[in-house]
């Protein structure tokens, strides 16, 4: 039996998003920014978005594919899919799961795409305010550990005390986006440089996380549309083609209480050798990564589980100008990632990795044949993607 | 003893099946209870309906000795709900239990928020009654020894 892979046999095609805003600042409906995203991913894509026969998303994305395809007017719908899990950990899954119906037919078009307005719904980062609470919460919300931040910030202290990782490699990811959002105009922080020293006098918002290790929230919408390889040929811009896709997490990760029997972990572990298996590159192929930025050390504990250095290196590699577009070493999160583009759950990292490929990123790296992203760290499932250009074929 | 944080937060309580209300029951009593495994006498927590090493149904609930080692901490310094508005900061820890195949329990570190926390340190389980919450419970705190 021949090897089951996806590798080549899908593309993405085209991409999209709306404008990019501060939470509860966006003009629209979060379905309004759904569609928009979704009709500007088309029409980058030179199809008709009437020709979308397909639509994947994560984290419960509440713009329901059978009401989009109403409103778009959709000839006949043949894949709806949500991705279980919450955070951004199904960015990558999402593509993966899109592929998957391409690849095997089951779909001929299909758009991934996450909408987000928090100001008209709750948001991320605030804890429960009902008068009790039940099941594993109960076990941690009484404590006072209830936001995102409180929930994954015991991992990262664990991770850094046992390799001895200092604060200044937090630093340095979170330098890099915001340098790269200075050169974006999409970028909410756009305008609003970072400096080493703005860095440390910030505030804590849980330890080891200053105000500048955590992502924004944010409204708007991100869209892409995955075909098959040979029918994405013949569109208007170069193929992003994907060489592999892979998603979970580690032996018993979600294990309530904090019980996961590899705590100090992205869940990447068992994920990542999955996707370089597939693509059939290693990490020192990678010409440029977007990761993830829920907080900066996800992205730390992301890069190690990938492969990118040891954990004990991690204060060697993770300096600014190892991850500066476009001669670092290892540039990351070339748009500005969640901390300093926008915060659509990960997905706009997706769009950037397109950029990449294409020659269109506002922060170029030269010659991209191999483009990486890494969805959301430490929550369960994971999920990472490589996309390639046709010489990766 | 005053409560480690201000009133208002959610209290626990038991899910509609039940789950884990012998661990809620026994922190009223002052007793720190967990399932055990009858089969292959595996620890599991948090409670669960099966055994995830022989997926056996038939777990015991036992009482284990409240004492633990520090496994890693945060301190909280910006507040997510509004009866930690102005608190100021606070300690949240995982504590392993070696008295039962290293399981993990969260709570707060008594004491100054501003104190030292190293990882591996050893600690105790303090009860904090909430008798005069609707329904009444218990929290589990922990101390430095």
């Amino acid at each position: 039996m021949s090897k089951r892979s996806l590798r080549g046999s899908v593309a993405i095609a085209g991409i999209g998003e709306t404008p990019y805003y501060k939470h509860g600042q966006a003009p629209d409906s979060e379905f309004k920014l759904a569609l928009t995203a979704i009709l500007n991913a088309a029409k980058d894509a030179g199809i008709d978005p009437r020709d979308i026969d397909g639509f994947a998303s994560y984290s419960n994305d509440r713009s329901d594919p059978s009401r989009i395809a109403a409103a778009l007017g959709t000839k006949e719908l043949r894949f709806s899919n949500m991705q279980w899990g919450g955070g951004g950990g199904g960015g990558a899954a999402a593509v993966g799961n899109a592929a998957a119906a391409v690849a095997t037919g089951m779909a001929d078009c299909v758009v991934v795409f996450r909408a987000l307005a928090q100001g008209q719904f709750a948001r991320f980062g605030q804890g429960p305010t009902t008068p009790t609470i039940t099941g594993d919460l109960a076990m941690q919300a009484p404590y006072g550990l209830m936001s995102p931040g409180q929930r994954y910030a015991m991992k990262c202290m664990r991770f850094m005390k046992d390799h001895g990782v200092r604060q200044e490699a937090l630093r340095a990811i979170s330098l890099a986006s915001y340098h790269h959002a200075q050169f974006n105009p999409r970028a909410v922080m756009h305008g609003r440089p970072l400096d080493a020293e703005t860095y440390d006098n910030s505030r804590w918002i849980v330890e080891p996380w200053r105000l500048f290790d955590c992502c924004m929230e944010n409204d708007g919408a991100a869209a892409l549309i995955v075909m098959p390889a040979d029918r994405a040929k013949d569109l208007p811009h170069k193929p992003s083609y994907l060489l592999g896709v892979a998603a979970g997490s580690d032996h018993r990760c979600a294990a309530p209480s904090h019980n996961a029997p590899n705590y100090a972990s992205s869940s990447f572990a068992s994920v990542a050798p999955h996707l370089y298996d597939m693509a059939e590159v290693k990490p020192g192929d990678v010409d440029v990564l977007q990761s993830y930025e829920n907080f900066t050390g996800g992205v730390l504990m992301s890069l190690v589980e990938h492969g990118f250095f040891e954990p004990e290196a991690s204060n060697d590699f993770l300096v600014p100008e190892n991850l500066m577009a476009p001669g670092g070493k290892l540039p990351l999160n070339t748009s500005g990632g969640n901390l300093a583009e926008c915060y659509m759950h990960g997905l706009e990292l997706q769009l950037e990795a397109v950029r990449q490929l294409r020659g269109d990123s506002t922060r170029q790296v030269a010659s991209v044949d191999v483009s990486m992203v890494i969805a959301g760290p430490m929550v369960t499932p994971v999920s990472s993607l490589i996309l390639g250009s046709e010489a990766t074929l | 003893m005053s409560p480690y944080l201000p009133k208002g937060l959610p209290a626990p309580t038991p899910e509609s099946d039940g789950l884990s209300a012998p661990y809620w029951d026994g922190t009223r009593r002052g007793e720190l209870m967990v399932q055990r495994c009858r089969d292959c006498k595996t620890w599991i927590w948090g409670p669960e309906w099966i055994c995830h090493q022989c997926h056996s149904f038939d777990l015991d609930w036992t009482a284990v000795e409240g004492k633990g080692r520090i496994y890693s901490w945060e301190r909280v310094w910006h507040p997510v709900h509004p009866a930690l508005k102005d608190h100021g900061p606070y300690i949240v820890v995982l504590v392993e239990l070696p008295g039962a195949d290293n399981i993990r329990m969260i709570g707060n570190l008594l004491g100054d928020p501003m104190q030292d926390v190293p990882i591996g340190a050893e600690v105790e389980a303090i009860f904090e009654p909430h008798d005069e919450a609707d329904p009444p419970y218990t929290l589990v705190q922990w101390r430095r020894v």
